[in-house]
């Protein structure tokens, strides 16, 4: 009986890793015009998030937080996907990001790096802690799609 | 004699079930532990020929039931050294009995002023009973800190305890760190400061030979499920006399002795706060689980952890990388294991070693103030318990590898 090797390098894709050791955007803004915080309490993991936006745009994003490689590089790449972009760019993003760690779809190429977060979608447990940044950013925001849910499990 | 490992895993289905297309490896033993068969067969025993409820009834399974569920409150008082089975109340976990002592007895004898004195390594079920209780009388907590090891400042302990102190509340052994705490000096402080003293077991019954006269506390509690024996059943030990002294936990049946529309008379002993229908069924397969434990016995069972205890403390810190948080000295601690694997999140390393067949807890371990004590968010912990072999301790080495190597396949590109 052959058994096989557990295979994490595509879990653990080397630009997730990459984001977890050197976040982008991490700190603070000195003038955010919103912020927001969030915590999986099951977890532990935890996301700040200051986001400073000019009109429609969003300028300027920060964020501070610890936690398990899979929410930290989230929020690192979450941050510099969506910003200079607007908030109704940032929303088609989140719903693209969600349906590929909810609904395990095909990565859609306007994700960009966050593509390499889908084999997340293979462990349900996890998918919480990829999604925690974008249901702070959701709230920073005030982004009320209460349609679509952002947790594919309770608490 | 040893415990042979090899034997009695038979005893546990479980254990011979593939996780992941490996062997299973439980070391989550802190959380809750495997049933033995006799455990399991109890239950439907029970179910099957036994099934009634107590104390209300003639007939024939109404006694028989009443008997075997009753007769566990003996079993489980000698378990802990306890003379009396009367002491003996059963609860659904010791959650559970903590909140009936700062409901029955703290919201009696409790004002304005009074302090509650606690440490910084107890689980949050021996914190927020206590922060409710302040939070209804105006009484303050006072919390006593730890050294670098992870154990108890007793010298800081004894000066928070005072004439204010009206109730001392410590765990028996940190479920996070291992430390046993030296509960019969305690007692002696808490008790010239006529403070009641109450020790939260959940981590000591299960482990060690426990002898409540020994140590001197007024108040003793513990879960049957961290014992070989099925969810839902606690156990509150109180000091021969106090739980007469204590009012009412819940209202209802069972518990009364006379109602009338005015007002009613109370149950005598543990049945005074054991309201309604209890779990019949789960204490009485926890009377299995206590006569599997005794058969063993709990020195045995100590002997057993703490060899295994310190193997794993060795192989984890000889296999680079890894931190193991508390007392070295297995003398003074138990078998949950805390440690971390530099560079790699708890999370990840859990979502790793479990691809290996291996069980263990990330996370805060429900000790969020020992966790902001120790700077870090959440920890890995290892928790052994009498079926585990040196070869799980190895599988948990092997899969931890796995860890670092994943994570470090950017570390020498990015440490420029």
């Amino acid at each position: 009986m052959s058994r096989a090797e557990p295979q994490f390098d595509e879990l653990y894709r080397e630009v997730i890793l990459d984001h977890y050791r050197r976040p982008r955007n991490a700190g603070a803004l000195e003038a955010p015009t919103h912020q927001a915080e969030g915590a999986n309490p099951v977890c532990g993991d935890e996301i700040e998030l200051d986001v400073a936006v000019e009109g429609d745009v969003i300028c300027k994003m920060a964020f501070r937080g610890q936690g398990c490689s899979i929410s930290q590089s989230s929020a690192s790449m979450m941050t510099e996907r969506i910003c200079g972009g607007t908030i109704g760019e940032a929303r088609k993003v989140m719903r693209l990001f969600e349906a590929q760690l909810v609904e395990a779809a095909e990565p859609d190429p306007a994700l960009g790096d966050l593509e390499a977060l889908q084999g997340v979608a293979q462990f349900p447990v996890r998918v919480k802690c990829a999604l925690l940044c974008w249901k702070v950013l959701r709230e920073a925001l005030s982004i009320d799609d209460t349609d679509h849910a952002t947790s594919p499990q309770g608490d | 004699m040893s415990i042979d490992t090899a034997r009695l895993r038979e005893d546990f289905p479980i254990l011979s079930r593939e996780v992941n297309g490996r062997p299973l490896v439980y070391l989550d033993n802190a959380a809750t532990t495997q049933k033995p068969r006799a455990v399991i067969e109890a239950l439907t025993h029970y179910y099957e020929t036994q099934n009634a409820n107590i104390h209300r009834g003639i007939h024939t399974l109404a006694v028989e039931a009443t008997e075997a569920y009753e007769g566990v409150r003996a079993k489980a008082a000698r378990h802990i050294g306890a003379g009396n089975a009367e002491d003996i109340v059963f609860t659904r976990n010791t959650t559970e009995s903590i909140n009936l002592v700062a409901r029955a007895w703290g919201d009696a004898n409790l004002r304005d002023g009074d302090e509650i004195v606690l440490t910084l390594m107890e689980h949050h079920s021996n914190i927020v009973p206590w922060q409710l209780l302040a939070a209804r009388t105006g009484a303050q907590l006072r919390y006593a800190g730890i050294d670098e090891e992870g154990r108890l400042d007793l010298d800081e302990l004894r000066s928070l305890i005072g004439e204010r102190t009206k109730l001392v509340s410590v765990t028996h052994m940190s479920n996070v760190l291992g430390t046993i705490n030296p509960i019969a000096e305690i007692a002696e402080i808490a008790r010239e400061a006529g403070a009641l003293l109450l020790v939260d077991g959940a981590q000591s019954a299960p482990h060690l030979p426990v002898d409540v006269t020994a140590l001197g506390c007024d108040v003793f509690a513990f879960s049957a499920h961290k014992m070989l024996g099925p969810t839902g059943v606690g156990v509150l030990w109180a000091r021969p006399g106090l739980l007469a002294e204590m009012e009412p936990f819940l209202g209802g049946g069972e518990m009364i002795s006379i109602v009338k529309p005015e007002g009613s008379t109370w149950a005598e002993g543990p049945h005074k706060f054991e309201a309604g229908t209890p779990n019949i069924a789960d204490v009485i397969a926890f009377g299995a689980a206590l006569d599997y434990l005794r058969e063993l016995g709990m020195a045995e069972v100590r002997e057993h952890e703490k060899r295994i205890t310190a193997y794993a403390i060795e192989a984890l810190e000889r296999s680079g990388g890894i931190t193991v948080h508390g007392p070295h000295d297995v003398e003074v601690r138990g078998g949950a294991v805390s440690f971390e694997v530099e560079g790699v999140h708890p999370h990840d390393v859990s979502t790793i070693v479990d691809a290996y067949g291996v069980a263990i807890r990330a996370g805060h371990h429900c000790a969020q103030l020992l966790m902001r004590h120790l700077s870090v968010p959440a920890t890995n912990r290892a928790s052994f318990y009498l079926y585990n072999e040196e070869r799980e301790v190895d599988a948990l080495v092997e899969a931890l590898d796995e860890a670092k190597r994943v994570f470090g396949r950017v570390e020498s590109r990015t440490a420029v």
